[in-house]
């Protein structure tokens, strides 16, 4: 592979990530607007109404101010899918991703939230040390590149849940875990969002399949029908709590309950709570080994 | 539930008594923008708030402006913050600058409902991450203090037609966030029990 290609491709990467992050913070997908716009026609509390008829209008608004939906710029998450032949490493393909970030900050301008853990002094545009966050997936006889922007908020980021559930609580307590968390954050993270659930793994990798869970588009269905039919239970048992749009009370108080899981050892049951914020902004790119891009096509 | 449209600083109480928990507000006037900084160096730090904030309207916000000039900013995205990390600033912003109403996203925790009634004060409950909406509401950045605590800084805007808001705290002891979460964990009961 020649060097030439190599930077090409890179600022390829550079150019989808700068534009996935702004484009991911003003225009939200159709399947979340389609989702929004069943709970608003679904829900029946008066305080409820008002939270997704507000909603809808600041969609709206955003959409022609072009202005950010929400003020929060999260971190920004990656979630890429690498082809075992995509011609660029994945060192490069990390370097092009921070890159971009740091000039869709820069340039747009975006409020940057970078902070040093300890210090909390300001790291840069919106990235620094291990940020922005890339989840990796390798996938064997292609050629491809996918990369999909999901902006994550602090509010929703901060109603995150971890139990160490032992095999004999058995699914009823990872039910029980998801319900109680869910109650438990209130109106806090901005409900009606979309509920990650990690099953399985470790404790941190239960976490992690949890940030995978939210990041898909509304609704899909895990592989393994076992699971699938748990997200369905989920969903149903999680819009009867009565918590509603902005824990103000109503119907809605989830618009989907996705769940990742892993196989985990005989001793092991961890359970983990990832919330999206009802602006579950999401978007993606396919990028060809010749450096073209696909601005519309979802993974 | 009622509809109401408050003009902010009020300078009548009886502006605050008439507003009951779910009640629809619309705002008019100045708000004042307010962070976990800005209330941690008046109340942590003691240093005093060089605006006057009686009978205010505090914003839980840290905006996205452009700098125009020294002390001049104009806005690019104002949305609102979670409250709860703020419920301890509650009673004193009562009692010692007779601050009426405070609204952010998110609700506060029963803590804020004793004093909230004892001095008249109010929770406004906005919709988090309505933030382009939130944005034309405010028709400018009039006034900003401690611009070293940027983004965190005391801002005054001036709004119109700000909202819709809703009550979630009222001064008659009255808490949405209480009720719905004493209403939620009477259901999980329930619904344990199925499981």
């Amino acid at each position: 592979m020649s060097i030439d290609v190599t930077t090409d491709l890179q600022h390829t990467v550079e150019d989808a990530a700068a534009h996935l992050y702004v484009w991911a913070l003003k225009d939200i997908p159709q399947d979340l607007r389609d989702a929004l716009a069943a709970a608003r026609e679904r829900e029946t509390s008066v305080p409820g109404k008002r939270v997704l008829e507000t909603i809808h209008r600041n969609i709206n608004v955003a959409d022609s101010e072009k202005n950010l939906v929400c003020q929060d710029t999260g971190v920004a998450v990656y979630h890429v899918r690498v082809g075992e032949h995509f011609p660029l490493h994945p060192t490069r393909i990390y370097e092009g991703l921070r890159d971009g970030t740091a000039r869709a900050t820069i340039e747009h301008p975006l409020r940057s939230n970078a902070v040093h853990t300890i210090t909390r002094e300001n790291t840069g545009p919106n990235i620094g040390h291990r940020l922005p966050i890339v989840h990796w997936e390798f996938v064997a006889d292609w050629d491809g590149l996918d990369v999909k922007c999901v902006p994550k908020g602090s509010g929703s980021e901060n109603m995150s849940f971890l139990k160490m559930c032992v095999p004999a609580d058995g699914v009823k307590g990872i039910k029980q875990f998801v319900l109680e968390s869910i109650v438990g954050a209130g109106g806090k993270p901005c409900p009606p969002g979309i509920v990650g659930v990690g099953i399985g793994g470790s404790a941190d990798y239960a976490m992690y399949l949890a940030k995978e869970a939210i990041m898909r588009p509304i609704g899909t269905r895990n592989a393994d029908p076992v699971v699938a039919q748990l997200e369905d239970e989920l969903y149903g048992l999680l819009n009867e709590t009565g918590i509603g749009p902005m824990g103000l009370g109503g119907d809605v108080t989830v618009l989907q309950c996705h769940i990742e899981h892993a196989d985990t050892h005989m001793t092991l049951n961890p359970v983990a709570v990832n919330y999206q914020c009802w602006a579950a902004r999401r978007a993606s790119a396919h990028i060809g080994p010749d450096g073209s891009v696909d601005y519309d096509r979802e993974f | 539930m009622a509809v109401h449209e408050v003009t902010f600083p009020i300078t009548d109480e009886r502006e605050i008594l008439k507003l009951r928990a779910g009640d629809e507000v619309v705002v008019q006037g100045h708000i004042i923008g307010i962070r976990d900084r800005t209330q941690v160096r008046i109340f942590d730090q003691g240093v005093e708030p060089p605006m006057d904030l009686r009978g205010a309207f505090l914003l839980h916000t840290a905006p996205g402006v452009r700098k125009l000039a020294e002390g001049r900013y104009e806005k690019v995205c104002i949305g609102t913050t979670t409250s709860a990390r703020m419920v301890r600033f509650t009673e004193p912003l009562g009692t010692q600058y007779g601050v009426r109403a405070i609204c952010g996203k998110g609700g506060f925790p029963d803590e804020a409902i004793e004093p909230m009634q004892r001095l008249g004060m109010v929770y406004f409950a906005i919709v988090g991450g309505a933030a382009a909406l939130e944005t034309t509401q405010i028709e400018e950045i009039e006034e900003v203090a401690w611009e070293e605590l940027m983004p965190e800084c005391l801002w005054k805007f001036r709004v119109k037609d700000f909202g819709p808001l809703t009550v979630g705290i009222d001064a008659h002891g009255n808490s949405l966030y209480h009720d719905v979460q004493a209403r939620a964990q009477e259901k999980l009961k329930e619904l344990y029990a199925r499981l």
